[in-house]
């Protein structure tokens, strides 16, 4: 927070965040043209993009990126005139610039160490791609934009450039700045063109008129009557004698802007110069500079002179005039940071640009936020449990109050849980990346194809998915695609295809990474896990099953599998973290037509739809989407498979039992199952499980406090939250418990539980 | 007198930049995304000079700076281009399109400021 003092560091702080927009646009723009979509306004895009982090990184010295980004632009600037079609090498290259640019953006953030040796290869790319005679001009050009470390140094270019039509041939005589007041006679006459371009000799003799003592004469008697005055002629004309102690830089620097639009000489008087020898012998009509009219009305009436080259020519020949233009400025600019912070504009002032009503908010005063509502929710939840245990009619002013604060409570939620919202866009663009690195790395040819980036989830959600879905890409490449050849032998395209996508559905996002690979090679995963001892030699087990056994922890070291037939490496390291975010993953699989990893998660991590029970006096919090239905049992409905392992009819299925007491440890195992109450779970991979519990409290939003990482994670427990009453209450990860469960009891929940989700 | 400033530039930064250095020296800056949002803003406002960038969407700055010309209210008013780009073929378009002056990106504050009051008083 301390650099909201300092406009300059604020100023930084937002060009960054800038690139990261720039550098999506980028992105998008090279998939665009890869897609085959080759927009003139697409190449701009992308050209812009580029050259907008350029002119932003040269603003704060940053000047790797700037000499990347220039390198980068200029071969763009090839694709943008045509003289260059973005084929799919050229594109491959530019994908690895682009990644290229936003690691350097990066590290120019986090005053990191550049990755050194990327950057000479892939100047190299371009280079290779710009041709020979391209990159000796763009080498010149890099020595232009070199800059001084930490200083804004690009001046304001004082004819180191000379237009065409400028003053030719001049001197550059090395005199050091004369010491006392020097004596200067100046000659101008304003072009047509001088006005054409708004330009106004008044600003330059004012100039003038700053630096020193001085006298302007103006020349009328190229003035028409006013009957033939042509409003856009120039007919004017200056003598400007100049008493000052500034050099010729300055003074020329002030017609810097009218090079070539004017005939201008600069005499140093002292060097025995002849008004003779000037190019007009005008009859001289002094004229103060304060009376001189100085308005467009009269500039817009002066005669055009023709002979500015030759009349130049002649000085030079006749008379040894110095006539200096500068080089460079003289003083060096005062550096970047030392002005910014010299500055005091308004805070607001460097941030109210924005014209898309966006605003930049501190993600702490967000979290704040978040938490303050969470409070507000629980604090609700006590008001509306004391106000209903009070007696009061349900028809009273204070319960229909209570109703419309719940209302208001749910919806402020939701704006709040909405302002952490974002699309998923930005991570899918960096799988993007993933796919481009695994696939050259393995020597794949692979195409991502993305729906529904556009899909908002809560921030810490999407950062946190960002290493769980680097694997499952990186997984997809190595080992659920095929290779080149074996795609071709099995009829398929050479190129490779993942899909990423993500959807809202019911309160929830779906995230899918599938393939067109060789699926799951089943017999190979179960045989390996017999091998590893993970199944038992007879067992028999589903399809399903046998793909869930990627997600064993034993498998994330099995390397054969990885070689062999696909799925495995590190699986169950990506169901952990996608745990921890209240997700689950599924797997499945065609063998010969791909893999599908399907991810479920909360929109946010901070609220929970859960249902509140009862077991053996503990008060415990479900997900509510995990809970499809509400039974009481009777003896009737409970079989027993083998001992400890018990199921419940449902309707026309069977679906395994447990006891949440009983594996809380809470108490022991029901033994009369008449009148008890049992949840129907249900989990994203269409397993169900049934969960004996002792009463049903309520259903409610819980605001869900994570357990801090310090305590052992108990396994079953996902979180924690506070209750209306002020009491904790742990928040349960069914999943865990039933996969707990089964260790103990050899119990499976069934799958495909027919008429038990209608 | 306080000097009226519209300055166009696609980028947020260089628009924070200008505003940076020209508030303070007691410039009144506008500010406007692209030439097309600089016509608009245009509209409510009668700049003492204007400060364009070149590459932008939808309209760039020499498409910019024809409009403004072709407005007769703004035949005379100063236009200033702020580019990054120092190559004399780019100046000559600029001025060809009607540009008074040109400022290289990045810039320094004070001749930001100069060029400006050199231009416009």
């Amino acid at each position: 927070m301390n650099d909201s003092n300092d406009p300059m560091a604020e100023i930084r702080a937002s060009f960054f965040i800038e690139c990261e927009e720039l550098l999506e646009a980028l992105q998008d723009g090279l998939q665009s043209l890869d897609d085959g979509d080759v927009d003139s306004e697409t190449i701009n895009v992308v050209f812009r993009a580029v050259h907008s982090i350029k002119g932003g990184a040269g603003a704060f010295g940053l000047e790797a990126l700037v000499r990347f980004a220039h390198r980068f632009e200029t071969v763009l600037d090839e694709v943008r005139s045509d003289r260059m079609t973005p084929d799919a090498e050229a594109l491959k290259i530019f994908f690895q610039c682009a990644d290229h640019l936003s690691d350097l953006v990066r590290v120019s953030r986090d005053d990191a160490p550049l990755p050194e040796g990327t950057t000479a290869a892939l100047l190299a790319l371009l280079g290779g791609l710009l041709g020979d005679d391209h990159i000796e001009e763009d080498e010149a050009e890099d020595e232009n934009i070199e800059f001084q470390p930490a200083t804004l140094s690009l001046d304001l270019d004082l004819g180191g450039d000379p237009l065409p039509g400028d003053l030719p041939a001049i001197q550059n005589l090395d005199e050091p700045l004369p010491s006392d007041v020097a004596g200067y006679k100046i000659t101008f006459r304003p072009d047509n063109e001088l006005f054409e371009t708004g330009n106004e000799p008044f600003h330059m003799l004012r100039a003038l008129d700053e630096m020193g003592e001085c006298s302007v004469t103006c020349h009328l008697e190229k003035l028409p009557d006013f009957n033939a005055l042509a409003p856009e002629q120039s007919y004017l004309s200056w003598t400007i004698e100049l008493k000052t102690a500034v050099d010729e830089d300055e003074i020329t620097a002030a017609f810097e802007f009218v090079e070539g639009l004017c005939e201008l000489v600069i005499v140093k008087l002292g060097n025995q110069v002849e008004p003779s020898s000037l190019p007009q012998q005008l009859e001289e009509t002094p004229v103060s500079l304060h009376e001189e009219p100085g308005e467009s009305e009269l500039n817009a009436i002066i005669n055009p002179p023709q002979m500015v080259e030759n009349s130049i020519a002649n000085v030079e020949q006749e008379t040894a005039i110095e006539i200096t233009v500068p080089k460079d400025v003289g003083t060096p600019p005062p550096p970047a940071v030392t002005s910014g912070k010299n500055v005091t504009a308004p805070k607001q002032a460097a941030s109210t640009t924005a014209p898309k009503s966006v605003v930049r908010v501190d993600l702490d005063r967000i979290e704040r936020l978040v938490n303050l509502v969470g409070e507000l929710v629980i604090n609700q939840a006590m008001l509306s449990q004391s106000l209903e245990s009070s007696g009061l009619s349900p028809h009273s002013d204070a319960m229909n109050g209570l109703e419309e604060f719940q209302r208001l409570t749910r919806d402020i939620q939701d704006s709040v849980m909405m302002i952490r919202a974002q699309p998923v866009k930005s991570l899918f663009q960096r799988m993007s990346r993933i796919i481009r690195e695994a696939s050259a790395a393995v020597g794949k040819d692979v195409r991502l194809h993305t729906d529904g980036e556009g899909t908002e989830v809560d921030k810490t959600v999407i950062e946190r998915l960002a290493d769980p879905l680097t694997h499952m890409i990186r997984n997809a490449v190595d080992h659920g695609l095929e290779s080149p050849e074996e795609r071709t032998a099995a009829g398929k395209p050479e190129q490779g295809r993942v899909n990423l996508s993500a959807a809202h559905r019911s309160g929830r996002v779906i995230i899918e990474v599938s393939d067109d690979g060789g699926g799951i090679n089943r017999p190979k995963v179960l045989q390996i896990a017999i091998d590893k001892g993970l199944v038992p030699e007879d067992a028999s087990l589903s399809d399903t099953e046998i793909d869930n056994l990627l997600f064993l922890p034993g498998f994330s070291t099995a390397t054969v599998v990885s070689d062999l037939s696909g799925r495995g490496v590190g699986m169950d390291v990506v169901r952990t973290s996608i745990q921890a975010l209240g997700g689950r993953i599924t797997i499945s699989s065609t063998p010969g037509e791909g893999t599908t990893f399907s991810i479920s998660l909360p929109l946010t991590l901070a609220v929970l739809d859960g249902m509140v029970v009862q077991v053996a006096d503990e008060t415990l919090v479900l997900p509510l989407n995990v809970v499809i239905e509400t039974l009481t049992l009777s003896n009737n409905d409970v079989e027993m498979v083998r001992p400890g392992a018990h199921v419940v009819r449902v309707r026309s299925g069977f679906v395994p039992l447990f006891d949440l007491g009983k594996e809380l440890g809470y108490r022991e195992p029901v033994r009369d199952y008449e009148g008890c109450v049992v949840l129907l779970i249900a989990h994203e991979d269409d397993s169900h499980a049934a969960l004996i519990i002792d009463s049903i409290q309520d259903q409610r939003q819980v605001v869900i406090k994570g357990l801090d990482d310090s305590f052992y994670r108990a396994p079953g427990i996902a979180a924690a939250t506070i209750l209306g009453d002020g009491q904790i209450a742990l928040i349960l990860d069914t999943s865990d418990i039933i996969s707990n469960a089964i260790g103990n009891t050899g119990n499976q929940p069934s799958q495909n539980l027919t008429g038990a989700s209608a | 007198m306080t000097l009226e400033i519209l300055a166009v530039d696609d980028s947020r930064t260089m628009r924070d930049m200008i505003r940076l250095a020209l508030l303070p020296a007691g410039f009144n800056v506008h500010t406007a995304d692209d030439g097309v949002h600089g016509i608009e803003v245009l509209d409510g406002i009668e700049p003492d000079a204007i400060i364009t960038d070149i590459n932008m969407p939808r309209m760039d700055g020499f498409g910019f700076i024809d409009a403004v010309r072709g407005q007769d209210k703004h035949r005379a008013t100063p236009i200033l281009v702020l580019t990054t780009e120092a190559a004399p073929e780019l100046k000559a378009r600029a001025r060809n399109a009607g540009a008074t002056g040109w400022i290289v990106k990045p810039f320094d504050p004070s001749k930001l400021i100069k060029a400006l009051q050199m231009v416009a008083g």
